[in-house]
Order: C-alpha cells, then structure tokens, then sequence
C-alpha cells in the first residue's frame, strides 16, 4: 500500500466555483494539500462535499478557477461499481488488473479491510457495510497517491473505523494524500479541515 | 491496452452470464418462426422475402439490449471508476461497442444460420445475407451503444430507444436489403461505406453522450 510516487503529490485549488443543474455549488473555494496531508471536508448536507470530490476526481468540470492536481487519484464513493454476481475478490481483481496492481498488494488490501473471510462471497449478497468495505479495499489497492474518501465511515462499525483511520494514517505516513469528506471526524491527526458553507445562491 | 481488453471481455462476460446475449438470439430466431406460418410453405416466396425479413429482425433485435448496456455502469459507478483512472469517454465508448460486437452481432451472425434454414433461404443468399449482416452488425452495435449512452436514465428509455435507432438504421436497411436483389455488388458496396462511417463515427458520439450524462 505505499505509494511510491516519482513526484510528490499535491493539489491545490484556487478560487474554485462550480455550478451544477443553474446552483452555485462552490464558490471562491481554495484548497492546498501536499505530502501527508489528510483534509478533513466537513459541512451540512448538500454544502457541496460530494461536489468538491467530484471536481477533484475529474468527474465534474469547474466553472471558474484553477485548478492543478499532481499525482494518480483513486475514489471511493456511495457507488460500489462492482459486478454483483461475481464473488467478491475477483470483482475486486478486475479493478487491481485495471490498476495494475500486484497480487501482494491486492492481498494487503483485502486484510486491511478484514475482506479476506468473504472472497468468494458474491457481491450481492454482501451487507452495505460490506460493500463499504470492498470499496475502500480498492482505493487501498489502487496505487494512487491522492484518495478521495466520500462519507467513508457510513455503514463501518467501530472495528472497522479503526481499520480505515489505521489504513489513513498508514497512507499519510507513507507520503500519500488523503481528502475525507464525512460528518464524524477521522480519529487520526487531520492536516485540515475544511468547513464548507451551504451556497444556495441561484445563478 | 490490457485495461481495454479486461474491459471488453467484462462486456462478453456480462451478456453471456446477464442473458443479454440471449434475448436478441431468440427474438431473432422467431420471427423466422413464425414468418413462414403468416405466408405459407411457399418456398419462393419465402426464398425472396426471406432475406428482407431477418434484416428487420436483426435491426429490431438489436433494439433489445440497449437498456443494459450503459444504465447499470452509470448507476454502479462504474464509468465514474473509469473516469478517475483516466480513460477518456471514448475509449470506454469503443471498449462498450468493441464488447458489443462480441456480445451480440456475433451471436446474431451465427443465428442467421439457423434463421435461414427455418426459413428455408436459398444457400446462395445465405451468403449473401451473412457477408451482409457481417458488414452492418458492428455499425448496429455502435448505434446500440451510441443510444445507450444517450438515453440512459430518461424516463420511456427503451421506446425512445426504439425512435433513435430505427431511423438511423434506416440507410443501413436500404443498402442491406439491397444486397439480396440479383446483383448485389454496389449495394454491398454502399453497406460497407456506410457501416464503416457508422461504426467508426459511433465511439464519438457515444463518448460525448456519457460526458454529457455525467453529473
């Protein structure tokens, strides 16, 4: 899980405005995160977390601003994206392929989340709880130096809470950037935390 | 590369074990069931209507896995999984057809056969009509997928699936059906042209339409 990056990954963000479906989302929104650093993103519903992760991610074009992101970016979001009718490590292995992962490090993965006493469980008889897990299994596995966590500890019990904070803290320590967007706050040292405020304004 | 063709095989995978390749087959295979039952056993009507008649089949058979073929990815998150590791929409669009074409115009291909003999087509057109359909089928995929992508999450997807497809297949009935009058030469001709602008026109189109179904 140590992301041996050839360049520090950073990502900074400056004076970021995005407007979905005629609602200004983020405004004047500035973020900078290097080396290490854990961003806690935090505010009420619809105050635009899920947005700013998607923005990051790619997934969302930004409507002023700039905008510069160094490094690969993994996300793990309420979407499972994984094949329901195959059990759950090889579900899993079509995206470590993908990622280009090797097998020890598809195997770290599986234990961080405690995954490995359901690898031949199909997909969609796993609890949502479950899910969660397998998702975050693949962030862990993905190699990426930046990690987009939405609403991580939705559906994690206290055990496993612990192993996301453990993997977070691993990530960080190993020079990793890592932005949760969630309501509880990560047990672990946050670099930041960013408040977001509803914007509501209408455009 | 590899993540190209993990995808396609995840396409053919998923037809084959969902039943998404199945449905068109079947379809296929009775119209030219029951084709004969509405005109009778006259062997030279059926031998010069035939042919006209599993071309329509196969362009509404391919109507029928449109529904499956982005939804579920947009609503798993799939795409979006794709989208962060940096595939461009297009190269997913192609990856879709490109598992498309596996997926359904073979098996179609294949059916024709068995379609022909029900139908009781002379063998001379037989090979017409597959050389034909060989041509139009990765061009009907792409349309499938082009659709798919355009539709997914609108309410009456499949009905207005159905109105997008069926006139854009139209040149592709003309020439196709054209094929099988006596001399097929620049039908064939026109099919292919008109195929190939298609079939490579489509991972375009159909990776625009998932840009601007993100959201």
């Amino acid at each position: 899980m140590s992301p041996r990056q050839a360049y520090s990954p950073a990502v900074a963000l400056e004076n970021v405005a995005v407007i979905r479906g005629n609602r200004l989302v983020l405004n004047g929104f500035s973020l900078a995160a290097s080396v290490g650093d854990i961003v806690w993103i935090r505010g009420a519903n619809g105050s635009g977390k899920s947005t700013l992760l998607r923005l990051i991610a790619g997934l969302l074009p930004k409507t002023s601003g700039q905008m510069k992101i160094e490094g690969r970016l993994a996300l793990a979001d309420e979407n499972a994206a994984l094949d329901p009718n195959l059990p759950l490590e090889k579900a899993l292995n079509f995206w470590a392929e993908m990622d280009g992962a090797a097998p020890d490090i598809r195997e770290a993965a599986l234990i961080a989340m405690d995954l490995v006493p359901l690898a031949d469980v199909p997909i969609r008889y796993l609890s949502s709880g479950q899910r969660k897990r397998v998702n975050l299994s693949r962030l862990f596995a993905s190699h990426a130096s930046i990690w987009l966590l939405d609403e991580p500890y939705n559906g994690l019990d206290s055990a496993n809470t612990a192993r996301l904070d453990a993997a977070l803290l691993r990530h960080s320590n190993s020079g990793g950037i890592a932005l949760v967007a969630a309501h509880q706050s990560p047990s672990i040292n946050v670099a930041q935390s960013i408040l977001l405020d509803p914007q509501s304004t209408a455009v | 590369m590899k993540g190209f063709l993990a995808l396609v095989s995840r396409e053919v995978r998923l037809a084959w074990t969902g039943g998404g390749l199945w449905l068109p087959v079947i379809f296929y295979i009775a119209v030219a069931t029951l084709f004969p039952f509405v005109t009778g056993p006259d062997k030279a009507l059926l031998g010069r209507t035939g042919g006209g008649i599993l071309w329509v089949a196969a362009l509404l058979a391919s109507l029928l896995p449109i529904e499956r073929l982005i939804l579920p990815d947009r609503e798993a998150g799939v795409l979006d999984q794709l989208t962060v590791r940096g595939w461009s929409d297009e190269l997913v669009a192609a990856a879709k057809i490109t598992g498309h074409i596996f997926a359904f115009a073979l098996p179609l291909l294949l059916a024709t056969v068995v379609a022909s003999a029900l139908i009781g087509l002379p063998e001379a057109k037989l090979w017409t009509l597959l050389c034909g359909l060989a041509l139009a089928l990765p061009a009907l995929a792409g349309l499938s997928v082009t659709i798919a992508a355009l539709t997914a999450g609108l309410s009456g997807a499949s009905a207005l699936g159905g109105l997008l497809l069926v006139p854009l297949a139209i040149p592709i009935l003309i020439f196709g059906a054209g094929t099988l009058a006596e001399n097929p030469g620049n039908a064939m001709q026109l099919l292919a042209a008109t195929s190939l602008a298609m079939a490579a026109l489509s991972p375009f189109a159909a990776g625009a339409a998932l840009r601007a179904g993100r959201g």
